[in-house]
This record gives structure tokens, sequence and C-alpha cells, in this order.
């Protein structure tokens, strides 16, 4: 499958390797080249300057044919749009996007994108963790 | 009318000015401390600072009362999520964002956000008019119909001087709606009306004719 990842932050280019271990063809996406230097040594993919919310940025990515896009950047509102964009535009079948405001998060999961809100689950795992050990 | 503004910049400072001169309950939400305070010093306490993006904030600034939500900030992203939020969260029945990529139009549209002011192509517009060499100036988009009003200058040497408007190959769709010359009033053209040099030309056209229409009317 093709994947399209925008935000080479450490989750992005984490999930390129993995994702490309997997035997996806993946593409990713960073307004800032130096960001790439966080790609594994041995990511054969693509690494592509831009800004995600750009229509013509994602169509030389390859969104047209990719069959899923996610959303990595430290902006709430930049993964939103660009995922929108992705699902409404191009039509990309699965669009995954992080949001850090659960309230904005459970907005745009009503709305039909595909949201992880690294604040709520992060949450709930710190909340477990010390609740066990305190038993 | 209650107004939300979001983005208290040098735009949405003017704006909630002259919303507030026109009589209208207006709020600005401005993310920056620094900012929020000057607008707040000047127009006095109609300013909130918060994130125009979080429901919270919209929900402490009464939104679900408001009769329309304008985003000007300097970010199409959070503008498009600004409206979004009010329209879904809270039925803002009308939502305004400022655009500064002229390719978000159409994906704001899409996306169902009311209207769309984009900057850049306002900014360009205004040069078109100010650069003599053209011929043919763009006026307005006439909203969802495809089509526009333009500009045409016949040119000095154009080889359609001294022929009546009948004659010309006009596209298909193009409307000749008035005709401006030097000193005399504007007159609406008839099949019969003579083309002289350096008349302005008022048309309405489909934006793929535009340039069938600009070559019929300069003969080239």
């Amino acid at each position: 499958m093709k994947v399209v990842i925008m935000g080479c932050g450490r989750v992005g280019a984490r999930l390129a390797s993995l994702l490309e271990q997997d035997g996806n063809d993946v593409t990713i996406i960073d307004i800032d080249s130096y960001s790439f230097r966080r790609l594994s040594p041995d990511f054969k993919g693509t690494a592509l300057i831009g800004n995600g919310i750009d229509e013509d940025v994602l169509r030389s990515a390859g969104i047209e044919e990719a069959g899923a896009f996610v959303a990595l950047t430290q902006g709430d509102n930049r993964n939103i749009m660009a995922s929108q964009i992705a699902k409404h535009i191009f039509n990309v079948p699965r669009a995954v996007c992080r949001i850090y405001d659960p309230l904005r998060r459970d907005m745009y999961e009503e709305l039909g994108l595909e949201t992880v809100s690294p604040t709520t689950v992060f949450a709930q795992i710190l909340r477990e963790k010390l609740e066990s050990q305190g038993e | 009318m209650y107004v939300i503004v979001v983005g208290g910049g040098r735009v949405g400072y003017y704006l909630a000015k002259a919303l507030l001169d026109e009589g209208h309950e207006v709020l600005i939400l401005e993310k920056s401390a620094a900012v929020a305070t000057v607008v707040s010093d000047e127009l006095g306490s109609i300013c909130v600072r918060g994130d125009g993006c979080e429901s919270t904030t919209l929900a402490s600034v009464g939104t679900n009362r408001a009769d329309m939500l304008i985003a000007v900030t300097g970010d199409d992203e959070d503008n498009l999520v600004s409206c979004q939020v009010a329209k879904h969260m809270f039925g803002v029945p009308r939502t305004v964002a400022r655009i500064r990529n002229p390719k978000n139009e159409a994906i704001f549209k899409k996306l169902g956000i009311d209207v769309t002011i984009n900057t850049t192509n306002l900014i360009l517009e205004s040069i078109e008019e100010e650069v003599p060499t053209h011929t043919l100036i763009h006026l307005r988009d006439i909203r969802d119909k495809g089509l526009e009003i333009v500009e045409v200058k016949i040119p000095p040497d154009a080889p359609t001087i001294g022929k009546p408007v009948k004659e010309l190959s006009l596209p298909e769709g193009s409307v000749l709606s008035l005709i401006i010359r030097k000193a005399r009033r504007p007159i609406v053209p008839s099949g019969a009306t003579i083309l002289q040099a350096e008349d302005q030309i008022i048309a309405v056209t489909a934006h793929e004719s535009e340039e069938a229409l600009r070559a019929a009317l300069s003969g080239e």
C-alpha cells in the first residue's frame, strides 16, 4: 500500500520505518529538510520537502494513489486541514490525524476523520501505571 | 447582530472597529496576550484572550448565540478549524474565513465554510487594475455561477475600432453590459453601437471564455 505521512518528527519518522518494514511504499513530507535526519539510515522511501496543507505538495507526494494518509505535525489545525483535504478532495480511503486537543478530537471524529489524541491516550497510560504501582 | 472575530491582528482590529461603528455587538478572540491587551486598550473591553479554535473558549464567549463568526488570523488552517468548530458545535449560521493560499478557496467551500475571502487574489486583482498594459481586467466573480465581470479596454490601434458590436465574434455566453467613454455617460451597447478607441467595456463572461472575449474585442 502507498502511504503518505505528513510531519517527520519522532513519531512520523518511526512510523515511516515501521510501515516500510511491513512492505508499504512510504512518502514522508516535512517543511524542514533538517527533520529528515530523524529517518532511519536504511529508509528507502521518499522524503519530500513541502507544506502538507498545500494541494500541489500532496499531489506530488502521490496522494492520488495513496491508500492511507497520516497527519503528524505539531499543529492540530494543520493536521485536521491536511486530513480533510486527503479524505474529501483526494478520496484517500484512510486519513488518520493526530489531534492533541481532546475536545477538537471528539468533534472531528464525529465528522468522519480517524483521529488519535495523544493527550487522552497518554494520560490514561500514566494513570494506569501510577495506580497499579500504588496497590 | 452578534459577530465573533477570531484574530486581533490588523485585519481583525479594523474589521471589529467597522462592525462596531455599524452598531453590531462584536467580540474579538486573540491568542496572544500582548495583542489582546493592545486591542482592549484601544477598542474597550471587547477583546478576550483565547484560542478561537478551542470549543471551551468559544463556549465561554457565548458562541451559540452568535449570528456570524469571521476568522481572520494569518493561518488558513486556523481559520478553517475555527469556522468548522463554530458551525458544528455551536450552530453558528454564517462562517467567514480569510484565506491566503488562493488554492484553498475551493477546498474551504467543500469543507462547509460559507464565505471565503481570498486576500492574496484581492491584492493581485488590484495590482492588475493598476497595470495599464493589461487589456482585460478581472473585476469580480459571480459566486457559484462560473461567471465573472471583466473590463476590457479597446487599444488605440485595435482593428475592431469603427466596427459595430454585432460584427464582433464574441464567445458564446459573453455579454457586453456597458461601454464607458471619455467625458461621456456610460452607454448600454446595442448591436449597432460602433466601437471607439479607448472604450472601456464592462462585460460578463464565463471563466473559460475570458481570453476569447479579450481577443474578439481587441481584434487580435
